[in-house]
């Protein structure tokens, strides 16, 4: 196991230029995120739940971003969102992975009839628009962070079958695998020990573009109602809470909320696609 | 394998589809923890008015059964009434809301593919450059722009700051062309009405740039790796040989054969229109699916949310199944 060694990543990055650059500046928007729904405690002057001033006053020294429509702190409230969204994402995630990864390692790996079955029933959960099947599944299930992440959960398990497969497939037949084989390794053996780690790094790449797209699953949920119950601060929701205002020129209870669901999207796809080249450049060398 | 013994392949092959996104909704609709009736008619209703409800539904019978009417009603049409005011049939109800949908899918995906387009060929001609890093560049943000967003600073700037565009709805009350397809665009042009048109049209621009745009980053990168990939073969070198101006290999040559692999991605393409548009929709006040789907939700209708999200499953399959096809008629070589 190599160590982690900050001088040679960041010339990696470097001699990776854009691919580089991308990569840290998405990684950056990450952790700043994180860190807000980590410490929104000390970050927040307000309570994002009590309403502190009068209804949509302006941006000013004492509301840095202005009020939303009953008078919160929309500071406060994104601070405390950013919570709420990264929760749910990964709760979401978790769930997505703990189902597909193991589903496609057994699928691609097994093969025959049962790999026939497990994709056709992938695939066709894959074709279905993701946002519209997590509308349905949170409909059924009613508000709530737990049943908005399985909502999400749903939607994603395909991606994560899919690219776990795929990768087996080729695994499967490579020298490595069957030198192991025939030693004599059994087939949980070699599914862990040589299957899984060559497969971890592009779930690491499949994991943060897949995360820019929950995100705006998350937050379209949120804007349509669906998401988690109404006074807990969240996004998508705090962004439709503000749409009748928007247009008399009371832009802030929807800009800020709504710039923060870019910025954590982007980020996340950033992050995935700068990850994607670096590793994809390391395996052709 | 001859076209016709892959078209028919093919059909069948839509049928496993099919029914599994049919169990799919079954599954999600009656066996997800949460009894719709509790859901309809909410905690406080007496168990009598909720068992009686559970009968009208069949929600009392066993699950197989249950799945078994399920899909013998689907096979006759029937999508069931809705449950709440005129309780029209469902499939009435759909039919409605639908072509709207359509019509702002269609205008989303034109939109998208001439950006997509054009962006794609300018990183694709010069790869490797500083137009390629900005295109790469531009297909991730504006996949990352929230259509909500987007849209109402959209409605911003071109409706009450310039004054220029409506900022919701289909058209404007009276304008409607007489029904013929649904399609108010096309509508008004087999009626040769100007003014419907125009109107329709300038509706139309706003959510359709908003779905387009986001969706075109996808296109921008399907071009650009496809038109590289065209540029690198020999055909290519052979024009350039015997003297073709770039401009004529790009055109004539390179881009029909570079168009081909994107024609694959339309079918999940479309799948991220139909999503994409619900969020447009709500966004507009454009009167389709999207904005119907989410309307029955908060009334808690429930043989209509089943029937409308039937409805999407079924027409996703249709829709891929026509992609393929097109893809095998186009290029021969699929047809393996």
């Amino acid at each position: 196991m190599r160590t982690f060694n900050l001088s040679r990543f960041l010339s990696s990055v470097r001699d990776a230029g854009l691919d580089g650059y991308m990569m840290v500046v998405g990684l950056i928007i990450v952790l700043a995120v994180l860190v807000m729904a980590v410490f929104a405690e000390f970050i927040a002057p307000y309570d994002p739940v009590k309403t502190v001033g009068m209804p949509v006053t302006p941006p000013s020294p004492e509301f840095p971003w202005g009020t939303d429509t009953i008078g919160r702190d929309v500071f406060s409230r994104v601070v405390y969102g950013s919570r709420t969204i990264m929760v749910v994402i990964l709760m979401s995630t978790a769930l997505s992975m703990a189902v597909g990864i193991p589903l496609g390692l057994i699928s691609g790996y097994v093969g025959g009839p049962l790999d026939r079955v497990f994709s056709l029933v992938m695939d066709s959960i894959y074709a279905f628009p993701g946002l519209i099947l997590a509308i349905a599944v949170a409909a059924m299930l009613g508000p709530g962070i737990y049943n908005t992440s399985i909502s999400l959960a749903v939607v994603y398990i395909p991606t994560y079958f899919r690219m776990v497969r795929g990768q087996v497939l080729s695994l499967r037949e490579q020298l490595f695998v069957e030198a192991a084989r025939a030693l004599g390794a059994t087939d949980w053996r070699i599914l862990r020990k040589y299957i899984f780690p060559n497969v971890f790094f592009i779930i690491a790449v499949v994991f943060s573009l897949n995360v820019a797209d929950a995100i705006l699953t998350e937050a379209g949920l949120s804007f349509l109602g669906l998401s988690v119950p109404a006074p807990t601060p969240d996004w998508g929701f705090d962004l439709k809470n503000g749409q009748r205002y928007f247009l008399s020129g009371k832009w802030w209870p929807v800009v800020f909320p709504g710039t923060m669901i870019i910025l954590l999207a982007l980020g996340f796809g950033l992050l995935g696609e700068g990850l994607n080249r670096m590793l994809g450049q390391k395996e052709v060398r | 394998m001859s076209l016709r013994a892959y078209v028919i392949t093919r059909i069948l092959m839509t049928i496993p589809m099919i029914l599994i996104l049919l169990t799919l909704v079954f599954l999600v609709m009656r066996v997800l923890p949460g009894n719709p009736v509790i859901a309809i008619v909410g905690m406080k209703a007496s168990p009598e008015y909720i068992k009686k409800l559970e009968h009208q539904l069949g929600l009392d019978k066993p699950l197989w059964q249950q799945y078994l009417d399920y899909l013998g009603n689907l096979l006759r049409g029937d999508l069931g009434r809705s449950m709440i005011w005129g309780k029209r049939p469902v499939i009435q109800e759909i039919m409605d809301h639908f072509p709207a949908t359509l019509e702002l899918t269609i205008g989303g995906f034109l939109v998208s593919v001439l950006l997509g387009l054009a962006t794609g060929m300018l990183a694709g001609i010069r790869s490797g450059g500083k137009v390629d890093a900005s295109m790469r560049i531009y297909s991730i943000v504006v996949y990352s722009l929230f259509i909500p967003l987007l849209g109402m600073m959209l409605q911003l700037v071109f409706g009450v700051w310039l004054h220029m565009l409506p900022v919701g709805g289909r058209i404007d009350p009276g304008m409607e062309p007489p029904s013929i397809t649904g399609l108010y665009v096309l509508d008004s042009i087999i009626s040769l009405k100007m003014n419907s048109l125009l109107n329709s049209l300038a509706h139309l621009a706003l959510p359709s740039l908003t779905l387009g745009l986001v969706l075109s980053g996808i296109y921008t990168r399907l071009v650009r790796s496809s038109l590289m990939e065209v540029l690198g073969q020999d055909f290519i070198r052979a024009c350039k040989a015997r003297g073709l101006p770039g401009r004529a290999i790009l055109f004539k040559h390179a881009l029909k054969n570079a168009l081909i692999p994107i024609l694959t991605m339309m079918g999940l393409q479309f799948a991220l229109l139909l999503a994409g548009a619900v969020l447009t929709e709500t966004t507009f006040s454009w009167p389709g699916m999207g904005t119907f789907l989410v309307e029955r939700i908060t009334y808690r209708d429930f043989t209509t949310i089943q029937g409308a999200i039937v409805f999407y499953a079924l027409f996703v399959a249709l829709v891929s199944l026509i992609v393929d096809l097109v893809y095998a008629y186009v290029d021969p070589r699929i047809r393996y």
